[in-house]
């Protein structure tokens, strides 16, 4: 098994017309992700190589019983994009969109806080993977291959440091996630952990997390918990001052909340060990799984 | 973005915020003339992104033109803690019966806005929430209902505002928020927020950040941005260029691409006892042109000693990272050593390039933390090649 996206996924991407979205759907699809449809509003009845494009949503979903989409579209038209996906009855949104409003976010998040079967991944993510099922997003799949560890993370290049060094060390991945990098993510690592734990061939969840906000200490408390399985952390940004946006905008540390010592001691306090390099991470795991 | 006390005044303004009049000054006669027009006595107030300006002086009361000439030339170019006063806000005397503290906070951990009220304004409000929490009456809103009249009256009660300003203060809070909200604001932060002796309800001070990614929703809020003034000169660069850099202290620069690594890069470097001069984020398909605009940035800052490229090529290919730094290299002649990391998508090839060009002074490192180590003991002097 793997986690949100999979054999079932059915792909409908928005923004698929655009020349970002068509690279990356068509690199999806080589990778043997089941891409259906796109929508664009005006170019529907058009195909991007044998892809059939639609005005809405709801066309998409009507004829193609399209179940995931991917985000594609400039930040402006987002949150218009993920909401009229959820409309049109998509359970899975994965937005791959940067730069989305803060405002626009919240509203997102609110809508769907009342439409709790709907899970969206991101924004301002490299999307999912599911090493040999499908591969949703900008996630260079070349360096991943099938296994038991799940990743879920809030950085994209840093998800892909750290899975390479675990891919070195012999390791495969049930799924990696990303969650991105904004103040308000619409899965969070609870979420996502909560997925790893119910999945039968995850046996080791990496979580990488950075400075800012408190998703890591939301997520030590639900380890504590409810996770049987190993966790093994990394956190980010240990040494950035205060009050500065470190590209992420989720990353800024402000007062004394959000800092990484305090992530790592909520963390090590239940029993996660958190790595203090990437390579320390793949380290940890080889102890664990004694690969 | 941060706004300047007045340019969040402004901002204000337009959803009917009630403010003192004022107006800005750059020199000692625009304060003298503003004085003249708005009518003594004023406040002249040094205009910078940081608290504490009171008590460093920053903030006085002149009931004379002479005195409003005295202080302009006093707080002109004074220096509060760090910050440089370029310009002043000369405002209306305002009578205080109260001080009150008001906010609105986006709230990520709730997903919700936040709005905040306090009869004990005036004074640090981190500290009012620590030492008497019952002081703040705190209330989160729904981004669907927004915020609706019985909010404020909710908020005013509970703070235990006087009960003859309960409604105006209840309808200053509906005004903050349609600020906060009307203009993408993350942060509006009134303190204090005045109770005049004839009980009118004025924003004395006034704290606003902006959402830059909703820029294109205010074309206007361009008009509002002064960071191109006293910022640091190589953040200024940077800006320009488009890319997202931050000066740090240490003398160890670094260039790397996806904010998460960056910051691990950063972290690294600490762990191997450097300290990094800057967090560079490249983007993801960073071009050769654009790493030689990069590195210029880096090497334009005099405290650095070593470069450390930190790269791993998910979207960005590492032989194009590769051709940028030997691009660079060529035309910026750097006189401090580099440390080239470089994994991913066509690394075997990069690896190749840099080998070929044989760059003086150009040390390849296969792993993060041995390139760490390395830019580390270049920075203090050794290992030179």
């Amino acid at each position: 098994m793997s986690i949100i996206v999979g054999d079932d996924t059915r792909l409908v991407v928005s923004g698929l017309t655009g020349r970002e979205g068509t690279y990356h759907a068509l690199n999806n699809r080589r990778y043997g992700t089941n891409v259906v449809a796109g929508v664009t509003p005006g170019k529907g009845g058009q195909d991007v190589e044998g892809i059939p494009v639609f005005n809405t949503f709801r066309a998409a979903v009507a004829e193609t019983d399209a179940n995931t989409a991917m985000i594609f579209v400039p930040a402006r038209f987002a949150a218009d994009s993920i909401l009229e996906a959820q409309d049109a009855g998509i359970a899975t949104i994965i937005a791959i969109t940067e730069g989305i409003p803060a405002h626009d976010e919240l509203k997102v998040f609110n809508v769907l806080r009342h439409n709790p079967e709907v899970r969206l991944v991101g924004p301002n993510c490299p999307g999912v993977l599911s090493p040999g099922k499908a591969n949703v997003g900008i996630i260079p799949a070349q360096f991943f291959k099938p296994g038991n560890v799940g990743v879920v993370s809030r950085s994209g290049t840093l998800t892909y440091q750290i899975g390479n060094e675990l891919a070195r060390s012999g390791f495969g991945n049930s799924t990696i996630v990303g969650i991105g990098g904004d103040p308000v993510p619409g899965s969070s690592f609870v979420d996502v952990i909560e997925l790893f734990q119910a999945d039968p061939e995850t046996e080791l969840i990496v979580m990488s997390g950075e400075i800012g906000g408190s998703a890591e200490e939301e997520a030590a408390a639900y380890v504590a918990e409810n996770v049987t399985k190993p966790v093994v952390a990394y956190i980010a940004g240990l040494t950035a001052p205060p009050g500065r946006t470190m590209g992420h905008a989720g990353a800024i540390v402000s007062g004394s909340s959000g800092g990484g010592q305090a992530k790592i001691d909520a963390l090590e306090a239940v029993g996660v060990r958190v790595g203090r390099t990437p390579t320390q991470v793949a380290e940890i795991a080889m102890e664990i799984l004694g690969a | 973005m941060d706004l300047l006390e007045y340019k969040g005044k402004q901002v204000l303004k337009r959803h009917d915020v009630p403010l003192s009049a004022g107006a800005p000054a750059a020199t000692v006669d625009e304060a003298v003339a503003a004085a003249g027009e708005i009518g003594l006595p004023v406040v002249v107030k040094a205009q910078v992104k940081i608290g504490g300006r009171g008590k460093a002086g920053g903030i006085k009361l002149a009931d004379s033109i002479e005195a409003v000439r005295e202080h302009a030339e006093a707080i002109l170019g004074m220096d509060i803690r760090g910050h440089t006063v370029h310009e002043l806000w000369i405002e209306q005397a305002t009578d205080i019966a109260s001080e009150y503290y008001a906010a609105v906070v986006f709230d990520r951990s709730a997903k919700a806005s936040l709005v905040m009220l306090s009869t004990q304004g005036g004074m640090d409000i981190e500290q009012v929430a620590a030492e008497s929490p019952d002081a703040l009456a705190t209330l989160h809103i729904d981004p669907l209902v927004g915020f609706q009249p019985f909010h404020g009256r909710r908020l005013a009660f509970e703070a235990g505002v006087d009960a003859d300003v309960v409604r105006p203060v209840a309808d200053m809070l509906a005004t903050l928020y349609a600020a906060y909200e009307g203009e993408d604001a993350t942060l509006v932060e009134i303190n204090p927020l005045v109770i005049t002796p004839d009980r009118r309800v004025i924003a004395l001070d006034a704290k606003v950040t902006l959402d830059d990614n909703a820029a294109f929703r205010h074309p206007e809020h361009a008009l509002l941005d002064d960071a191109g003034s006293g910022g640091d000169p190589q953040e200024q660069m940077a800006k320009e260029r488009g890319l997202t850099y931050v000066k740090l202290d240490g003398d160890i620069g670094i260039f790397g691409n996806g904010a998460g690594l960056v910051m691990s890069t950063l972290d690294v470097v600490a762990h191997a006892g450097g300290a990094p001069a800057n967090f560079l984020d490249a983007g993801g398909g960073a071009k050769a042109e654009a790493i030689a605009a990069s590195v210029d940035v880096i090497l334009s800052n005099p405290n650095v000693k070593a470069v450390l490229f930190n790269v791993f090529g998910g979207i960005t290919r590492c032989d194009e990272v590769a051709r940028g730094i030997i691009d660079a290299y060529a035309i910026l002649k750097p006189t401090v050593p580099f440390v080239v990391r470089l994994d991913g998508t066509n690394d075997v090839e990069a690896r190749r390039l840099l080998a070929d060009a044989n760059l003086p002074n150009v040390h390849a490192e296969a792993t993060m933390d041995g390139a760490a180590a390395r830019v580390v003991e270049l920075a203090r002097g050794g290992g030179c090649s």
